[in-house]
This record gives structure tokens, C-alpha cells and sequence, in this order.
């Protein structure tokens, strides 16, 4: 017994000297230190960007913030009718329109790339061109919307319009829909699939009961941070002939017949006033003002997003 | 009988020349012309072979699935099990490049005419996967589909049909009381029952189980063996099974698939070795590889 204990003591010394060890993965450590480095970098320059943005505004978000939401694009920037209301405008038809022409396209793209279409080199080919459209710079889809929507179809949009203006940037963001909607739905377990045709339902029943459920909440994310792009995109804009001076008309936000009438958006705005403000110090306040705003609506879309995610989310 | 099919319905008139609609089925007249189908055959296979685009996987399998027996496919990793089941109901459909020759009769219609809608084939040979895959809905959800789709059931009657099926799959009284909550929170065993009751709620004439009990623990395994033993009384089971004392305890007939290896092209192809009584399988089989097959020499 007494020998038994002894031996029992000296195993734990060695097992416990060669387990006791302290972590030698000092790599991982500074790998772990890294990664929170890279990710307060990140924080960082948001947090300062959005201080410095809304101390520059402000004046006007807190002076007359009522009135900058129903101004309009003014010349002097001492007018006090100056303010964002026609970006505003703009900006959500442009939504309206990416809502209406991209997702049921996009989504209807994916879906028969994904389940309709026979894997072949044409399908991949189709594929890879799709992929290198979504990195296409947008002012090459704004030279497109000059040349197809602004003069091509001038008789339906009206020429430098919200409409040629909106289905320019449907156009623009058709690739990155087509792509993150493919991903979710190739993200649907097959045996999903199986289960379903096992219990003898057809393609469409499959598709309907199973994929798209199942692959809802994916769509839905990649669909609506494609809309928050489209929001933010002004180079294309500037091509398809956004106003960048004064725009009178003090049309309602609902008022279709705007449509077809020359227009502005948000980040237009923005870039009009920031370049204004080295002749006019008066538009840098308004300029910071406009970005609070336009991040408030990203924002908005955004939120919007991520409560029909987590309902859908939920359903399946 | 209230759950037998059409097709079934036919082949226990006789002889299969009754006509499953107005106009003469395919096949049944084929059959018809030689000799009478016989009614305790569901299905016949008639040197059947599988291709996966040009690679013949299986090779010249024929064999007879009797009624309501259970008959136990057999076999080592990769001899075509699988691919021969899903042949039943036309499951490789949906493998890019999957197809079959040969003759595949169920119930004397031949099931790769061209006539012939795979989506009607589903819905009267109902299929247990591997791996339990219930449907991310409620339980009476995941088991009113199949009657759902099919519209064969009006919806008054579908928590009859529903708590039938979960019943015959000896899974009512665990989930009574939550048949709105989601499938996926029972427990494996449970989910599987799940899929036997979902695949029966279409009233099918067969049942075919792809290994359903390979991801369970051993006491879900007995429950489910318990249960096709009393399914068998209405339904034709087809099972695969890698587990060969699951096959002797349950199954009545026994085929044995192997792989052999194709001299000139050195690729692996699935062959029926033996079909025969359970019985004769186990204990006197007439090939060899069977026997060390079954005695564990080999495989």
C-alpha cells in the first residue's frame, strides 16, 4: 500500500510538471491582440467620423433642422430655405426603383441559376461574368445609364430623370442581388430538397415550401445591403445628370409626376455642398448636416432589414 | 385497404389489365401481352444498370420486391446500395447526369417511361433518408406536407390524417402536446420517427429507408426496427442497411450487392451477388462472397 502511494506521488509530480504548464501559444496571443487592434481601427475611425460629422452639423441639426428636411438645393448657403429635401425625394425613388426593378430580377436571376439551370460551361461562364460585373465601377454603369436610359429611352424616362436615374442604379446593383441571393439559396441543405421531393412534391412546391424560406433571411440581408449601396452611389448620378446647382419645384414626396423631371439625391447633394464650401464656408455646416441625414435613412433601411430577417428567421 | 393506392389497387384485381386511368398505363399493356403480373410482386427489376454520366455504376441487377415484406439491401461501401434504392422512386433524378437502363416495373408499370411523373411515383413509394431531415417547421406541419401538396386530403381531416400517421410511427404520445413546436428540437430518434410518419401521411404503397438508423443511438435503432416490423403489415419496406445483424433480425429476403472492379477501366461498379430468404443468407448462402460477406471475412 505504502509503496503503491509512493509511486502514485512521484507519477503526479511528473504528470502535473508536464500539464501545469503555462500556455506557450504566444503566436496565438499576439494573433489575438491583432485581430482586436484591426477591429478597434475600425471602431475608431467610425466613431471619429460620425463626431466630427454631426459636431460640423450641428448648428443645423439643432438650429432649424425642421427646415433643412423640407429645403431644397440653393445657391447661397445664407438661403433659408436651403436644405435636403428634394436629395431626400430623390434618394428614396431611386430606392423605390432598385426595390421594384433589381429584387424581383435579381432574385428571380438567382433562383433559376441555382435550381433551373443545368451545370454547364455556359452556366459557369454566365457565372464569372456576373461576378466581374458586380466589380465594375460605377461610373462605367453611370456611362451606361447616359447612353441606354437617358438618351436611348429618352420618350420613357424623360431623359436626365429619377427614372433613368433610378433604373440606372437597379442596373448597378442587379450583379450584387444575382450573387448574395445564389449564396443563400445555395446555402439550403440538399437533404432539404430530398426531404421534400421524397414526399412528393414537384420543383416549384420544393422551391416554395423549402428553398426560399430556408433562404430568406440571406436574400433578404444581401438584397437590402445592396439597397443601402445604391442609396450611397452618386458618381453614377453626376453622369445620368443629377442637378447640382439650384432645383426649384417643391413637388410632394409621393408626386408621380416628378418622375420624369430633372432630379437630385443625397449623396449628390453632399458632394455639390462639400465643393461648395470652399467659396461658400456657409455649406460645409449643411454638408455634414445632409451626411447625418443620409446615414439616418441608411440606417432606417437597414433596421428595416434586420426586423423582416430575424421575422423570417423565425418562420423557418 | 382504405390506404392503398390506385396501383395497388390494380395489381390486387388481378392480373394488371385494369387500367390504372381511361386510357391504358404504360407498361401494364407490356405486361400484359406475356404472361399476368403477378399481384404480390411491387416491384421487378430486370437487368438494371445505373450510369453517373458515363460511369456505369451498377450493373445487370434483377430481382423481385415482394409485398409487404421487408427485403434488406446489403453490402460493402459503394457497391451501388444506395443508387439501387433510389432508382425505386426515381430519387437519381436529381443527380446531374444520373440515369438507368434496364427494366424497372413497379406494380407492372415500367417507372423510367417517359410517360411517367416521377412527382406521382414519390408520392406512392415514400423514402426515409440517412440522416433524419424533418422540415424547419412544427411537427404537424413536417406530417401534414405530403397530404398537403398532394391535396388528397381535405383540410378538416388533415389532424386525423396527421396524428394517424404519428401514431403508426409510434411517435404520438412524445409529441402530443407540442405538435406546433419545431421539428427540430426532438431528439434525433424522435426526428427520424418524424420522417417515417411524414413519409407514410401520403398513405404510400412502399416505403424505402436509405440506412435510417445509422445516425441513431442503439436504443432509437430498436425503436425503429420495432416499427417496420409493424409497418410491414401495410407497407412493402425496402431497406438498405450497413448493419447486417439489423438485416437478419427484421428483413425477410436479403440481397447482397458487392463492388468489383472493371479490368480495363479500373473504375468500381455495384453487382447483385445473391438474393434470397434472410434465412438462407445468413446461414447457407450459395456464393462465397456472400458467406465471408456475412461471417465478416470480408468487407
Amino acid at each position: 500500500m505504502r509503496l503503491g502511494r509512493v509511486f502514485d506521488d512521484r507519477t503526479r509530480r511528473v504528470v502535473t510538471s508536464e500539464v501545469y504548464r503555462r500556455s506557450r501559444d504566444v503566436r496565438g496571443g499576439v494573433f489575438r491582440v491583432l485581430l482586436q487592434i484591426a477591429l478597434l481601427v475600425a471602431l475608431l475611425v467610425l466613431a471619429i467620423l460620425l463626431v466630427d460629422t454631426v459636431t460640423d452639423g450641428w448648428s443645423i441639426l439643432d438650429g432649424r433642422l425642421r427646415d433643412f428636411l423640407a429645403g431644397g438645393l440653393r445657391s447661397q448657403s445664407g438661403d433659408p430655405e436651403l436644405g435636403v429635401f428634394q436629395g431626400i425625394r430623390g434618394s428614396l425613388w431611386i430606392a423605390v426603383f432598385v426595390i421594384v426593378l433589381a429584387f424581383p430580377l435579381g432574385i428571380g436571376a438567382a433562383i433559376y441559376l441555382e435550381e433551373y439551370a443545368p451545370k454547364s460551361r455556359l452556366t459557369s461562364f454566365i457565372d464569372l461574368n456576373i461576378r466581374n460585373l458586380a466589380g465594375v465601377p460605377s461610373v462605367v454603369y453611370g456611362l451606361l445609364g447616359l447612353a441606354i436610359f437617358v438618351r436611348g429611352l429618352e420618350d420613357l424616362t424623360g431623359g436626365q430623370s429619377v427614372t433613368a436615374a433610378g433604373i440606372t442604379l437597379a442596373v448597378l446593383v442587379l450583379p450584387i442581388v444575382i450573387i448574395t441571393s445564389s449564396e443563400a439559396i445555395r446555402a439550403v441543405p440538399q437533404s432539404l430538397r430530398e426531404a421534400g421531393y421524397g414526399a412528393g412534391a414537384t420543383k416549384w412546391e420544393v422551391i416554395r415550401t423549402q428553398v426560399l424560406p430556408y433562404a430568406a433571411p440571406g436574400i433578404l440581408t444581401g438584397t437590402l445591403l445592396s439597397l443601402s449601396r445604391a442609396i450611397g452611389e452618386a458618381a453614377p448620378l453626376i453622369l445620368v445628370g443629377a442637378v447640382t446647382g439650384f432645383l426649384g419645384g417643391q413637388s410632394g414626396l409621393v408626386d408621380i409626376s416628378q418622375l420624369q423631371e430633372r432630379f437630385t439625391a443625397l449623396p449628390i447633394v453632399i458632394t455639390e455642398w462639400v465643393q461648395e464650401s470652399g467659396r461658400d464656408r456657409g455649406f460645409a455646416p449643411a454638408a455634414a448636416a445632409a451626411i447625418v441625414v443620409m446615414l439616418v435613412v441608411v440606417l432606417l433601411l437597414n433596421s428595416a432589414a434586420i426586423l423582416l430577417r430575424n421575422h423570417f428567421e423565425k418562420k423557418r | 385497404m382504405a390506404t392503398m393506392t390506385d396501383a395497388a389497387e390494380v395489381a390486387m384485381n388481378g392480373d394488371g389489365a385494369v387500367p390504372l386511368a381511361s386510357e391504358a398505363p404504360p407498361g401494364v399493356a407490356a405486361a400484359a401481352e406475356g404472361e399476368a403480373f403477378p399481384p404480390d410482386v411491387v416491384f421487378r427489376v430486370e437487368v438494371l444498370n445505373c450510369y453517373y454520366g458515363s460511369h456505369r455504376a451498377v450493373r445487370d441487377v434483377t430481382m423481385d420486391i415482394s409485398e409487404r415484406e421487408i427485403t434488406a439491401i446489403i453490402g460493402p461501401s459503394g457497391c451501388g446500395k444506395t443508387t439501387v434504392l433510389r432508382c425505386f422512386n426515381r430519387m437519381n433524378d436529381l443527380i446531374e447526369g444520373a440515369r438507368a437502363t434496364g427494366t424497372l416495373l413497379f406494380r407492372g408499370v415500367d417507372l423510367y417511361d417517359p410517360r411517367v411523373d416521377p412527382v406521382e411515383v414519390r408520392r406512392r413509394v415514400g423514402m426515409v433518408f440517412q440522416k433524419p431531415n424533418p422540415f424547419p417547421k412544427s411537427v404537424f406541419d413536417n406530417v401534414a406536407y405530403g397530404p398537403r401538396i398532394a391535396g388528397s386530403v381535405p383540410k378538416s381531416e388533415l389532424p386525423d390524417v396527421v396524428e394517424a400517421s404519428l401514431r403508426r410511427a409510434a411517435l404520438f404520445d412524445e409529441v402530443k402536446d407540442r405538435l406546433k413546436d419545431s421539428a427540430i428540437g426532438l431528439s434525433g430518434g424522435q426526428q427520424q420517427r418524424l420522417c417515417i410518419a411524414r413519409a407514410i401521411a401520403t398513405s404510400p404503397d412502399v416505403l424505402l429507408m436509405d440506412e435510417p438508423c445509422s445516425a441513431l443511438d442503439p436504443i432509437s435503432t430498436a425503436h425503429i426496427e420495432e416499427l417496420m416490423h409493424n409497418l410491414k403489415e401495410e407497407y412493402t419496406i425496402v431497406i438498405v442497411t450497413h448493419n447486417m445483424q439489423q438485416a437478419a433480425r427484421i428483413s425477410d429476403r436479403t440481397a447482397f450487392f458487392t463492388a468489383d472492379v472493371d479490368a480495363e477501366s479500373n473504375s468500381r461498379y455495384g453487382v447483385l451477388v445473391e438474393f434470397d430468404d434472410t434465412e438462407k443468407i445468413f446461414s447457407n448462402p450459395s456464393d462465397e462472397r456472400t458467406e465471408n460477406y456475412v461471417t465478416g471475412r470480408f468487407g
